[in-house]
């Protein structure tokens, strides 16, 4: 098998991206974001509430973190559910023992599912994102788009109605989409999304439908990736987000604004042997004064001024 | 397909000529960061499939352009505090993207060698005649845009064939003589530079370019913690130090800004090259310096000796 003939052909070799979903943008080269108060790093959490279903369609791929073995995988799918049962009581206590605010991304089936611990997240004031469907339901290049319209609207609809919050940020399952993903959640009334890791810092994304704000959701620090994708240790996790946060505070020092944005999972870090390490991570960002803990919909409401 | 490609003789690694470099330097220490382009959609390969998911895979993409957006002024400002000048394995068709990246690397007097057009076009079912093309395209855009003459290659993403090194000498030659073309970072075998065989018959070394020191298999693949990262890099110098007593070393390592320039992973990065730099008989250089050094004074050694060795008797 040879390549064919066009595989030394370069369509998109020319200044800026590939594509035109954003503009190229070094972050050096961008004038410094001043965060309120003087504050040099904005600190970002978002829980992640997830329900992956155990009749797993793996449409189009298996999503990382659902279910491997064969049906019925209950080991996956209850120790999953922990999280929702178990761990996020766990997380609260941990945010509030040390004042830290926190975004909580749904899954819509989660409220629907969990009217309790809906009220609960409604109650103690967490900014709610989007987090699709379910687990299950991805988003996919080769996803018809009527089919893919149907489920944005589908997701949002009911997480607005169930939970009477505006719902303006979208964490796709898997943060995988489609080429038409983007314009779908601007049609829907959404205003900023996590997906692209390309970023320390939020910037402008382009849509036939407008603009929304790319907000920078790191993967590479995710504790799912660090313990369940890495097998590191749980030392080591606080050790890379201490790490972390020093060196984004000396950055911001000199570059302006800076943001740390831990994505969690209640039921990883919500396990009895790993919330020490939470509340260790939490002890150690509550100890610096230059942080500010704040909500993804104030962040991009200090990056849009 | 073929046992053994026939590129270098079995060398023992013990009582081969001396080597010392530059101001009798015990180790030469390079640092190679990787500045690519992947495309968001690349034409398919026959052997092998860019991206894990279908069009557009986000998570991969999105992770590499962060080097570019983010990390590449990250680490080529901390390598500037150490007085450290990067060999930069360049996807090309980056100098048409991001020619800003271009000039503050050129600013800084930093090498540029080959690594292809982008790393999302494999080598894997090329004709010769395609990748002898690919190879010039590359030597000839880095010329164009940093006026330098190629004088490394890196294949697109590890991608080969079994006339790889030839077709890069061979371009090498065609558009600037000995200047270009003149040394290779694809080859793990040795710790020291090692002369190779080419078809042409050109003087042509591989240059030691660790994948077990690249910040990529280090994180990628073998997963390891970015503080354990840090203290290998400082044992791998001390051990390559210590063995420089006898006859020189080289270092390198090979790097990505999608990986080392992540907030987490700077640390143990900056621990580690000072550490490395703050030693007295370090030879802080680039590939090209380290390839032309070696094949001025110690390949033609270096030849005789293989050839005497090639013998049964120890």
């Amino acid at each position: 098998m040879s390549t064919n003939k066009n595989y030394l052909k370069y369509p998109h070799r020319s200044l800026g991206m590939d594509h035109s979903l954003y503009k190229w943008s070094m972050l050096d080269d961008r004038p410094p974001i001043q965060w309120p108060n003087g504050k040099k790093l904005a600190l970002w959490i978002n829980i992640s509430l997830q329900f992956f279903p155990l009749n797993q369609q793996n449409k189009p791929f298996p999503v990382p973190g659902g279910m491997t073995m064969p049906y019925p995988d209950l080991r996956h799918y209850t120790l999953r559910d922990y999280g929702n049962r178990i761990g996020i009581y766990r997380f609260f206590d941990a945010l509030d023992q040390y004042g830290m605010q926190s975004s909580i991304a749904m899954n819509t089936l989660v409220a629907k599912r969990y009217p309790y611990l809906l009220n609960k997240v409604i109650e103690r004031g967490h900014e709610i994102i989007c987090h699709g469907d379910h687990m299950d339901a991805l988003h996919y290049g080769g996803q018809p788009i009527e089919e893919e319209a149907a489920l944005v609207q589908k997701s949002l609809n009911e997480l607005r109605q169930l939970s009477g919050q505006p719902v303006k940020g979208w964490i796709s399952p898997a943060k995988n989409e489609s080429h038409n993903t983007p314009k779908l959640l601007a049609a829907n009334g959404i205003e900023y999304f996590c997906d692209w890791v390309n970023d320390d810092m939020p910037y402008e994304f382009y849509t036939d439908e407008g603009a929304l704000t790319a907000m920078p959701l790191s993967t590479e620090l995710e504790d799912k990736f660090i313990l369940m994708n890495n097998l590191h240790s749980e030392s080591s996790y606080k050790d890379q987000i201490i790490d972390a946060c020093d060196f984004l505070l000396e950055e911001a020092s000199t570059k302006g604004g800076r943001i740390l944005a831990l994505n969690l999972h209640p039921w990883l870090l919500g396990q009895p042997h790993r919330i020490h390490i939470l509340e260790q991570v939490f002890e150690y960002l509550s100890s610096k004064k230059d942080i500010w803990s704040a909500n993804p919909m104030e962040i991009v409401r200090v990056f849009k001024s | 397909m073929k046992q053994d490609l026939g590129l270098y003789d079995y060398w023992p690694y013990e009582n081969r000529p001396k080597i010392r470099w530059p101001g009798g330097a015990k180790l030469a220490f390079w640092v190679a960061p990787n500045i690519e382009y992947y495309e968001l959609d690349p034409p398919q390969n026959p052997f092998r499939t860019a991206w894990p998911q279908p069009i557009p895979a986000i998570p991969g993409y999105s992770i590499r352009d962060y080097g570019n957006r983010v990390g590449h002024v990250r680490q080529m400002q901390l390598l500037n505090k150490y007085g450290i000048r990067g060999s930069v394995s360049l996807s090309t068709a980056l100098c048409d993207h991001h020619p800003e990246i271009i000039k503050q690397c050129r600013d800084l007097d930093w090498e540029f060698f080959s690594h292809g057009i982008y790393n999302t076009r494999y080598t894997y079912g090329m004709t010769e005649d395609q990748e002898r093309e690919m190879i010039r395209d590359s030597i000839e855009s880095i010329f164009k845009h940093t006026n330098q003459k190629c004088a490394g290659y890196l294949a697109p993403a590890l991608s080969h064939s079994e006339l790889t090194l030839d077709l890069f000498a061979e371009v090498g030659t065609e558009l600037f003589g000995n200047d270009a073309g003149i040394y290779t970072c694809d080859l793990f075998h040795d710790d020291q530079p090692t002369p190779i065989h080419l078809r042409s018959k050109k003087r042509f070394v591989s240059i030691p370019y660790s994948l077990e020191m690249n910040d990529t298999i280090a994180y990628v693949s073998n997963k390891i913690e970015p503080r354990r990262y840090g203290q290998i890099l400082k044992d791998n110098f001390d051990q390559l130090y210590k063995e420089g007593d006898n006859s020189g070393t080289v270092m390198c390592i090979p790097t990505h800004n999608y990986q080392i320039s992540c907030p987490h992973r700077m640390k143990s990065y900056e621990e580690a090259l000072e550490y490395i730099t703050g030693h007295s008989d370090v030879w802080v250089t680039t590939g090209r310096e380290i390839a032309e050094y070696y094949l001025e004074h110690y390949y033609d050694d270096a030849v005789r000796d293989i050839a005497g060795k090639q013998e049964s008797k120890s």
